[in-house]
């Protein structure tokens, strides 16, 4: 870990709160993928 | 030579996407990693910002997206006005939430830095200003999509929309230049040399910038495959209802 000297709250709570974001981007986005993937296998089952 | 414009087909579109998205991914994925060690465990700090600096590996590359994200949902936008193209208005519609958590991010990174080296969170600034405008037009695009039934005026009216908020993407980007007064300073990086950060946070601030291009690139044919596969969805089960009745 890197000495952060006095800014140490700040360096890590704009990097927390970046990489959280962007990882519940990713997250959702996979999420619906998944989702939608599945819906369209079901009605494509249904039409045979 | 294919044309670019065999790709509106949803079809090859799919195809195309499902041999390309895993590479871009891990590209994505390999990029951040290595830009963001870099900057944050190996780069020195700053004789005025001090370890601040690190902000920037997250700030830079967030802005430049929440912009550039714009951008392309205006160039899908107008493909859809000018074309019809249903992909490039899924893509602009994939496009709007990936825009704006960057934009998000920006603005908190920006203010988490701002707090100690401005003395204040937040100040009305042509920069900061614009680009707080700029999230709530992305916001305001996202509800609308939401909000209209019919898939192609609900494209027909955010594009619209679209175009209208490019002049506060502008704004974001020029802001600094258009009007000589503020705090946000001016660009980090140039194509005058003279003007960029030192290279000792130039080089993994590029990789950092790779890394959200490729994320974001990564993120939008994510979602529009998404989005194609709801389409189809909805087609199928409307047909279906039709062949029922």
């Amino acid at each position: 870990m890197p000495d952060l000297g006095k800014y140490a709250d700040t360096v890590l709570s704009a990097y927390g709160v970046s990489i959280a974001l962007l990882l519940v981007l990713v997250w959702l986005s996979l999420r619906a993928s998944r989702k939608a993937k599945e819906a369209l296998a079901k009605v494509d089952r249904k039409n045979g | 030579m294919a044309s670019i414009w065999e790709y509106a087909n949803p079809l090859k579109f799919m195809r195309l996407t499902d041999r390309v998205l895993p590479w871009v991914s891990v590209l994505a994925a390999a990029s951040l990693v290595i830009g963001l060690i870099w900057g944050f465990f190996f780069t020195p700090d700053d004789y005025r910002q001090g370890s601040t600096v690190k902000i920037i590996y997250l700030h830079v590359p967030s802005a430049l997206m929440a912009i550039n994200a714009w951008f392309m949902m205006l160039v899908a936008s107008l493909i859809w006005l000018i074309r019809r193209h249903h992909v490039s208005a899924l893509a602009a519609k994939a496009a709007a939430p990936v825009g704006v958590v960057m934009t998000v991010i920006a603005l908190l990174t920006g203010a988490i830095w701002g707090q100690p080296m401005w003395g204040t969170w937040w100040a009305w600034d042509p920069r900061l200003t614009s680009f707080l405008i700029l999230f709530l037009f992305y916001l305001g695009y996202i509800a609308l999509w939401e909000a209209i039934e019919d898939a192609d005026t609900a494209a027909d009216l955010t594009a619209v929309l679209c175009l209208v908020g490019s002049v506060f993407a502008v704004l974001s980007r020029y802001a600094v230049n258009f009007w000589n007064q503020g705090l946000h300073q001016g660009a980090s990086l140039s194509l005058d040399k003279e003007e960029n950060v030192a290279d000792v946070f130039y080089l993994p601030l590029l990789v950092c910038i790779a890394g959200f291009v490729l994320l974001f690139l990564s993120l939008v044919l994510l979602r529009t495959r998404t989005e194609i596969r709801l389409r189809r969805t909805k087609a199928l089960i409307a047909r279906e209802g039709m062949a029922d009745a």
